[in-house]
């Protein structure tokens, strides 16, 4: 019994004397060491693994990914701090927010001679002027994916279509107010970014009128129901609908002709950053054109990469509707940060419009 | 001495309750005083007086009760008819057993039963009623519901059943009381503290219910509990959801006193 007892101590004081000493060893190595690790914060699925392992094969920094399923989840975990993000990738917006709340590091242009690769097209954007803060990761669009065999072999091309009355019961809307009250101020010709109230009233009014033809307003779910055919029509943002097409061939994207939302995801170093450093290193990684293709196929989103878009499929480069040429994308509009009240009030309308009954 | 000792056991309780109830009411009544750009005002109190927000408080009030009603009808003869049978503990482990699976995994699940081509509609054509629209419903959004709360409304019922003293069923029909008469009169009077306790114990949390509204109602429901979730996590302002928050807690503190126990005396 002394025997068996005096084991157990011994076997415990050993595992705390491991236990300490493996967390003073992960200590010095991220203050002292500097540079082991990189902890990366990502939207879910939004990277191909095999680059994160040639990435640590390469520089010999451990790579932490984590990820996110809002911006806003993501900048509020940012803004509380004890955490130690090296990169984000946040959308547009919410950047323009980010900078004002001052929680973003400004990047060292000479530490990235990849960004040359990056089309003149997606640079200098009204978010971000002279690119100080951020690099394109993926941009797209907001459109309508349709399937034409459960609508009769009837197109769609407008926002406008929306609203026939053919469509009773068949849309499946994002749960956005952004997208949803951008949809409706597009469709009568004003822009996403609108903040004058009667063209906002006129707007929520006119989605009311498109109750009738909503089925239901879903979350990521959007993607299995479209897939399984549960409607025929859905407002979603360009990748997912590649991603919902690839499942099922029936279904077609369209960027609405009245304009939609143009978004991109960028590349940021927050202030939380401990290796930044190594977040310059990885940035400047996934911006090098063949690592940028692999993940643009992975990924299956639009790539802001000039050369890499060359070294893609040509049935996928050529695809003008999720590569719209520059007189389609010149037409539509980025979100603009329309501040905390604005967007309060966008989302109160959203929610008067949930609450309208058929 | 004994006091003391006494005091000692009281210590992880009152921690748990200061640091786990009281404070986080305390954080939520203060952040409600606070609108978005952060200044100390009553704004938030009077928005939740504006049809949107009454209309919405109206419509989870409605959605509560008829999702307590149906439990209930469907709760009690259950929990009769279980307190008859012979395995028991089987029985009721079979009705518990759901509540060990994760909410969201059983609401994933039956958007696939619901949908166009899933079980439900399957059945239903075989009938011959034929294809329906089964999701994003009312019927949809209150099956679900009942289905993830019964449990909670069975076992206090059972409990009660089982507590009740079969002497007092043998003496009303010795007395010549018909078998409605005995439920009337004896059974359900003396089982109406476990009937109290199912219904607290189901409209408490189906008043806040959010993420089967989307899921399952496709957001054609709308209850406070949605509107919580997106002033905390999508517009940011803390403070109208603390609002609405404050709200629930009165709310349910006077459902409490109402169906609580009464002393008898």
């Amino acid at each position: 019994m002394k025997a068996l007892v005096r084991a157990f101590i011994l076997v415990f004081i050993i595992a705390f004397a491991f236990m300490f000493l493996s967390s003073r060893l992960n200590a010095t190595q991220d203050f002292a060491g500097g540079g082991k690790t990189l902890t990366i914060y990502n939207w879910g699925d939004y990277i191909d693994p095999q680059l994160i392992k040639k990435f640590e094969q390469q520089t010999g920094i451990q790579v932490i990914y984590q990820t996110f399923d809002s911006n806003e989840a993501m900048m509020t975990k940012i803004e509380q701090g004890g955490t130690t993000f090296d990169v984000a990738v946040p959308s547009d917006y919410t950047i323009s927010k980010m900078k004002e709340e001052h929680l973003l590091i400004p990047l060292d242009h000479s530490q990235l001679p990849n960004l040359k690769y990056i089309s003149p097209r997606f640079m200098n954007l009204s978010f971000d002027k002279g690119n100080k803060y951020s690099v394109p990761y993926f941009w797209g669009t907001v459109g309508i994916v349709y399937n034409a065999d459960m609508l009769g072999g009837k197109k769609i091309t407008s926002w406008n279509d929306l609203w026939d009355k053919d469509l009773k019961n068949q849309i499946l809307l994002v749960d956005g107010a952004r997208e949803v009250m951008g949809l409706s101020l597009n469709s009568l010709g004003y822009s996403l970014n609108d903040t004058n109230e009667a063209h906002l009233q006129q707007a929520k009014a006119k989605l009311n009128q498109l109750t009738p033809n909503v089925k239901a307003i879903v979350g990521d779910e959007i993607k299995m129901l479209l897939a399984n055919e549960e409607a025929a029509v859905g407002v979603v943002w360009s990748g997912d609908a590649a991603e919902i097409m690839s499942e099922n061939n029936k279904l077609n994207y369209v960027i609405p002709k009245e304009g939609s939302n143009l978004w991109f995801d960028n590349m940021v170093i927050p202030k939380t950053a401990k290796n930044v450093k190594g977040a310059h290193a990885f940035i400047n990684f996934m911006l090098d054109p063949k690592n940028a293709a692999q993940n643009a196929e992975y990924v299956g989103y639009s790539t802001p990469n000039e050369k890499a878009l060359k070294l893609l499929p040509k049935d996928v480069s050529t695809d003008k509707r999720f590569y719209p040429d520059k007189a389609t994308t010149d037409k539509l509009e980025v979100y603009d940060n329309l501040g905390k009240r604005m967007l309060a009030h966008y989302n109160e309308l959203f929610l008067e419009f949930k609450m309208h009954h058929k | 001495m004994q006091t003391r000792y006494k005091n000692i056991y009281l210590i992880p309780y009152v921690l748990w309750i200061v640091l786990f109830v009281i404070a986080p009411i305390l954080l939520i009544i203060y952040y409600s005083f606070f609108n978005i750009e952060g200044h100390l005002t009553f704004d938030n109190y009077i928005q939740f007086f504006t049809p949107v927000y009454l209309k919405m408080a109206a419509s989870s009030f409605w959605y509560a009760f008829l999702i307590m009603a149906i439990s209930l009808i469907i709760a009690y003869p259950t929990a009769l008819l279980l307190t008859r049978t012979k395995h028991k503990q089987l029985w009721l482990l079979l009705i518990i057993l759901p509540t060990w699976i994760n909410l969201l995994l059983k609401a994933y699940a039956f958007l696939g039963i619901f949908g166009t081509y899933g079980p439900a509609n399957t059945f239903l054509q075989f009938i011959g009623i034929g294809t329906k629209q089964l999701l994003f419903t009312d019927f949809s959004f209150l099956f679900v519901s009942v289905y993830i709360f019964i449990p909670f409304m069975i076992l206090p019922i059972f409990n009660a059943l089982e507590e009740l003293n079969p002497s007092l069923i043998d003496a009303s029909r010795d007395l010549g009381g018909s078998p409605w008469t005995t439920f009337r009169r004896v059974i359900f009077p003396l089982t109406l503290d476990g009937v109290k306790s199912g219904c607290q114990a189901v409209f408490i949390p189906a008043l806040s219910l959010f993420m089967i509204t989307r899921l399952i109602a496709g957001n054609r429901v709308i209850t406070l509990g949605t509107a919580i979730e997106e002033h905390f996590l999508v517009t940011q302002d803390w403070g109208m959801g603390a609002t609405i928050a404050v709200f629930l807690i009165i709310a349910m503190a006077i459902i409490m006193i109402l169906t609580g126990k009464r002393r008898r005396g």
